[in-house]
């Protein structure tokens, strides 16, 4: 069911924190991983499940921008997740 | 003795508690109770005009008494607590009143505290004596650099901090200033607008009007000695005149009684019903919800007669009827675009709005409807 778009599940060592922003939509999950992003130390893994399908394009860019680093873009069974590091 | 408490006095509660005593004017046996902070009933979006337009304070401001219909009970006072177990709402003083249908038309706050340097450096419009603020500061203001942006999300009216862009660039132009100055508009997302649609109309005005624009600008701080403001994704703006969206919250009392999550405080409410947290007798309505869509009055005037159908079909002890009891996400709301021009923003959870073309009439709607509010929307009669 996991189709990663860069890289696999394997990878990622740690636990993330989640955020289980499914059913709300655009910006909703953005501003959501920005909170968890403001509350959070540099080093956090932080997974952002989403329903809006803004969120795949919106996030990275925001992630890119902010000088985050993105760790993946999964499409799970009937949400996205995204996967952000605290960088910064 | 069937008891329905409304808390809040703004626009979704006054419309609710008229239109339920119109229902509910031959049975005695139904109290209907509107409790408000203040007794005044505000109307918000006129809070712009303070700003820009000319309008003045007292001119948006009722007696909450006026217009209720008389069948309605008004207390004044501050909620402290809401008791789910015994069906009790406690008042800040220690009343405590009883309810079996309970309305939670609270609104949304400001808490621009939350933002060390806001209440000392940045100007906003969501109040009567900041608007008015604003507006000594424009009077003041010689040429220079305004930047207007958005320091949390979610907010009250989502379209007036580009009004309020649009606005201040016009009269930028009428004084003479235009060319010594310098706008920037800064959103926290990475367009102009949340509603894309809206967003596609609204970015070419900005670049017509040259007001550039600032996209995933999240405000972090506000440096007072170095007169820039910085934002969450490292990029700094300085000012001379900052206008900033304050943040908002939901009451505080809907966390502390287990009613909201903390910290936003929107209450989990329905799409459809209206109902907050599954609670069969439990509903909300305006910028007090975690629905996805504008904290507006025009939201709440559209939900309110959600509710009062809801609430009358129990008290009847029937189904509600299929369309006036379910909301489907209408809103309608104006949109000033500057110079005499307005747009139209009307949209659905499934139909996001198509604004038409700015030209003088939607901007005139938007007159006569602040004008005529008073007169029509409260009552519940539009």
């Amino acid at each position: 069911m996991t189709d990663s778009l860069l890289m696999t599940d394997a990878v990622l060592a740690v636990t993330p924190r989640v955020i289980d922003a499914r059913g709300s939509f655009c910006p909703g999950p953005l501003m959501e991983l920005i909170r968890a992003i403001r509350e959070g130390a540099v080093g956090d893994t932080i997974a952002v499940w989403s329903t809006d399908r803004g969120s795949r394009t919106d996030i990275p860019k925001w992630v890119e921008k902010a000088g985050h680093g993105l760790l993946g873009v999964y499409q799970r069974d009937g949400y996205d997740e995204i996967l952000v590091e605290k960088r910064r | 003795m069937t008891r329905i408490l409304i808390l809040g006095g703004g626009v979704g509660g006054t419309i609710v508690a008229n239109l339920l005593a119109r229902r509910f004017k031959q049975r005695h046996d139904v109290l209907i109770t509107v409790v408000d902070q203040t007794g005044q009933h505000i109307y918000q979006p006129g809070f712009m005009y303070i700003a820009i337009g000319g309008e003045r304070a007292e001119h948006l401001r009722r007696p909450e008494r006026s217009l209720l219909d008389k069948r309605v009970e008004l207390i004044v006072g501050e909620v402290e607590s809401v008791d789910e177990a015994a069906l009790t709402v406690t008042l800040k003083g220690g009343r405590t009143l009883g309810y079996d249908y309970l309305v939670l038309a609270t609104g949304s706050r400001i808490v621009p505290e939350t933002i060390a340097g806001f209440e000392t450096e940045a100007h906003h419009f969501y109040s009567a004596p900041a608007a008015t603020r604003l507006r000594e500061a424009l009077d003041a203001f010689d040429g220079g650099r305004i930047v207007i942006g958005i320091a949390g999300m979610p907010y009250k009216c989502p379209p007036a901090p580009l009004e309020v862009a649009f606005l201040i660039e016009s009269e930028l132009r009428e004084r003479g200033l235009r060319d010594g100055s310098e706008l920037h508009f800064c959103s926290p997302i990475g367009r102009a607008f949340t509603i894309e649609s809206v967003s596609e109309m609204a970015t070419p005005v900005l670049a017509e009007k040259g007001i550039e624009l600032h996209t995933f600008f999240n405000v972090e701080t506000i440096d007072r000695e170095r007169k820039v403001v910085q934002s969450l994704e490292g990029e700094e703006l300085p000012y001379d005149l900052l206008v900033l969206v304050p943040p908002h919250k939901g009451a505080q009392f809907l966390i502390d009684s287990g009613l909201a999550p903390a910290p936003g405080g929107w209450l989990p409410t329905d799409r459809a019903t209206l109902q907050v947290g599954g609670r069969p007798n439990v509903f909300a309505l305006g910028d007090a919800t975690d629905l996805p869509l504008s904290k507006a009055g025009s939201t709440a005037h559209f939900e309110a007669p959600v509710v009062a159908e809801r609430i009358a079909a129990a008290v009847q002890r029937r189904e509600p009827r299929a369309k006036e009891g379910t909301y489907r996400g209408r809103v309608m709301c104006f949109f000033e675009i500057g110079d005499g021009k307005g747009t139209l923003l009307r949209f659905d959870y499934d139909h996001p709005p198509t604004p038409p073309k700015p030209n003088r009439l939607w901007h005139l709607g938007k007159v006569v409807f602040n004008k005529t509010y008073w007169h029509t929307v409260p009552r519940g009669r539009v």
